[in-house]
């Protein structure tokens, strides 16, 4: 039986073995329909050109996790950023796992869709906003809604911020030979609420994970919403990540993308601007090896004038790594003084090496500032030889320039340690040690 | 120290040197002048080990040991330090970090640990006063956005930080006024001892009315055509290079 028939059969087990509401039983009754028909997308459509999932369809994943893991958090320490005090919302195989956990109910909620789904209280806001700004259509997030159940539910009343950062660590313990996940996070920040959330997908041995997430984020008036991902994940994880973003008047939400692991990544990144003075900012480092395949396919939607958006994604691709990155700016005939921004840009140290890069700028205003670049680079022959003319070794010299070449997307993260963090994920990436942090 | 022979080295088929020999000994400075395309910035490059350039015939040898086969980050852990006439931008590494990881690399190099924190900031801000660089200008990224006196300065700056036992300067006297030469020159000549040696490249005399050199050497179309005291630099200010070339013809 292939994965597609696999997953569509077991539907109706997956729901008779949880609580099941009426409102959101519609919900997944319609999106496994939706699966059904459409099934895993195929390169023949535009939006899959580069990526094929035909590979991961061949193998037989659990679909569900037959069992509850205990971990030590000494043994998973590392995966957290655990330099600083943050919520926690911990999954083990798609399992939320109290132990490991810190949620709140203190004026904020941080804690798991699971309760948010079943419990009355959350049935007001769970109608609200579950599954309102995903992509009915996506055969991908269908698939999600079908088998939503668990993941990190977060509602940040009106002027509230979190004391904290929240970390959401998905964990993978290899108890199955292949195992599914269908992650599902709802992030709501009501007007002028303010939340900073790093997500994180880590499987702990070399088998097969094929994770298929959906996270929808909504951005109320004067809202700020900070989502830091890192994916730094082992050689058998593949994750389709689908993120839906709806930003209100005036606020603010960064995305930042920290690509250096996994086989198989893919983040569908969409924001749509539904109020005036909106600022969207994405931003990407990627670094890639051996066969690793990153794609990056963003959508931003300027649908009222006067928005802003930026987007400035960085790609480094060594071995036979292979990199997409396809940015679709559309601009509603309305969206005037809309000022959009796209860079992409890209450093191959190998000649194995490929990438394919892609602006897509639909715009029906007339008033509008949209400027977009993309550069596919070697590093710099004569940076290379100034730095080696000073004592600074031809490797850790190509590492300089790599992590200044970088660097600016690391300016707008906001989690001083989370930089740290990440700098020395590029140095290890790199295979130097640098005598600094940036 | 340095021992130049029969030089031949050139780009892409093209021949830049053509047979240059120059023996330069610790405790000498020996100016380098000649007409612009006439190859003094090859010559610079070639004894820094860029790869580029390859070298036809003859070789270079640093304390009596061929230094073909080394990188240029060899070179530099063994004493040669080139100021660049157009040195690299480097965005987003701060002037500061770049010469922080320059010493340790070379003190790796060399089997030693990391110099101390303190030690590090004490040396900067010593160099940094000797050649009158501010403070803010540390933090900026590697000649981003530098005047090119600005650059100039931060060359000789590294050279006083890295104290390399040879040191060539190649047009560091380009782009700087009257004060920043004189600054540059007292940066340069604080360097100068019994250990070390210099070559001075210009196109004019005035840096040379700083830096004292104790040979000059005049370099047409890859080849040393001329060599003498101080005077042939004033001999040249006066007479103009056609005086060279038209001697050499005849
Ligand atoms: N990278 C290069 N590729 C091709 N030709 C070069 C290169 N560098 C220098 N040349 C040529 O070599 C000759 C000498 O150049 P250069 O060494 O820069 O002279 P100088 O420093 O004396 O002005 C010139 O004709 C120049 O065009
Ligand atoms: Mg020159």
């Amino acid at each position: 039986m292939d994965l597609k028939d696999k997953l569509v059969s077991s539907f109706m087990a997956f729901e008779d073995g949880i609580d099941v509401n009426d409102p959101v039983h519609d919900i997944r009754s319609e999106a496994i329909k939706n699966f059904e028909t459409k099934g895993f997308p195929s390169k023949k459509e535009e939006a899959w050109k580069y990526t094929s999932l035909n590979n991961l369809q061949k193998i037989d994943f659990s679909v569900f996790p037959k069992q509850e893991s205990a971990l030590e958090y000494k043994d998973i320490k590392k995966y957290f950023l655990h330099e600083i005090d943050t919520y926690k919302i911990v999954f083990v195989d798609g399992i939320y796992s109290s132990y490991l956990s810190e949620t709140t109910h203190d004026g904020v909620d941080v804690c798991l869709m699971s309760s948010a789904l079943t419990k009355p209280m959350y049935r007001q806001i769970i109608e609200l906003y579950f599954n309102k700004i995903a992509k009915k259509e996506d055969s991908l997030t269908s698939l999600n809604t079908a088998f939503s159940k668990e993941g990190a539910y977060i509602y940040i009343p009106k002027n509230k911020a979190p004391r904290k950062p929240i970390q959401i660590l998905h964990l993978a313990t290899g108890n199955e030979a292949s195992l599914m996940l269908q992650p599902r996070n709802l992030i709501i920040a009501e007007e002028n609420a303010e939340v900073q959330v790093i997500e994180r997908h880590q499987s702990l041995t070399s088998n097969e994970v094929f994770t298929n997430s959906v996270t929808e984020i909504f951005a109320a008036k004067d809202a700020r919403v900070d989502y830091y991902k890192l994916q730094n994940d082992n050689a058998n994880a593949s994750l389709i990540d689908n993120t839906y973003i709806d930003q209100k008047d005036n606020s603010v939400v960064r995305v930042h993308t920290f690509s250096f692991g996994g086989k198989l990544t893919r983040n569908n990144l969409n924001y749509y601007q539904n109020g005036e003075r909106i600022d969207s900012t994405l931003k990407g480092i990627t670094i890639l090896d051996g066969k690793q395949h990153v794609d990056h396919y963003t959508l931003v939607h300027h649908a009222q004038p006067n928005c802003e958006s930026h987007q400035d994604y960085k790609g480094i691709y060594d071995g036979s790594s292979t990199g997409v990155f396809n940015g679709k700016i559309l601009v509603d005939k309305i969206a005037q003084k809309t000022d959009a921004f796209q860079q992409n840009n890209n450093v191959l140290i190998s000649d194995k090496a490929t990438l394919n890069t892609k602006p897509q700028l639909e715009i029906f205003a007339d008033d509008v500032k949209c400027s977009h670049g993309c550069t596919i680079g070697q590093l710099d022959e004569d940076a290379l030889f100034y730095l080696q003319s000073r004592g600074i070794p031809k490797k850790e010299a190509g590492a300089l320039l790599m992590y200044a070449f970088a660097n600016n997307v690391l300016e707008s993260v906001r989690i001083p340690e989370l930089k740290a963090r990440v700098n020395k994920l590029i140095a290890n990436k790199l295979g130097v040690r640098l005598g600094f942090e940036l | 120290m340095l021992k130049i022979n029969d030089l031949h080295a050139g780009i892409e088929g093209k021949k830049i040197l053509k047979g240059i020999n120059l023996e330069v000994k610790p405790g000498e400075v020996h100016a380098i002048m000649g007409p612009n395309g006439s190859g003094k910035s090859t010559l610079a490059s070639v004894i820094a080990g860029k790869e580029e350039f390859e070298i036809k015939k003859g070789n270079i040898e640093l304390d009596g040991e061929d230094i073909e086969e080394m990188a240029p980050e060899e070179r530099s852990h063994n004493g040669i330090f080139l100021s660049f006439q157009y040195p690299v931008e480097i965005p987003g590494v701060s002037v500061t970090n770049f010469i922080k990881t320059a010493i340790n690399e070379s003190r790796k190099a060399q089997g030693l640990e990391d110099m101390p924190a303190n030690e590090m900031l004490k040396k900067i801000r010593e160099k940094a006063e000797l050649l009158e660089i501010d403070r803010k200008f540390l933090s900026r990224s590697l000649n981003e956005g530098f005047s090119g006196g600005e650059k100039k300065r931060n060359e000789i700056f590294q050279m006083a930080m890295l104290e390399p036992k040879l040191a060539i300067l190649d047009e560091t006297d380009s782009g700087l006024d009257i004060d920043a030469l004189r600054i540059v020159a007292n940066g340069v000549n604080k360097l100068r001892g019994s250990d070390n040696a210099i070559i001075v490249i210009t196109h004019y005399q005035r840096l040379l009315d700083y830096i004292v050199p104790d040979f000059v050497h005049v370099l047409h179309d890859g080849k040393i055509v001329k060599s003498g005291g101080k005077e042939l630099a004033l001999e040249l200010e006066e007479k103009g290079y056609d005086w060279v070339k038209q001697e050499t013809v005849a």
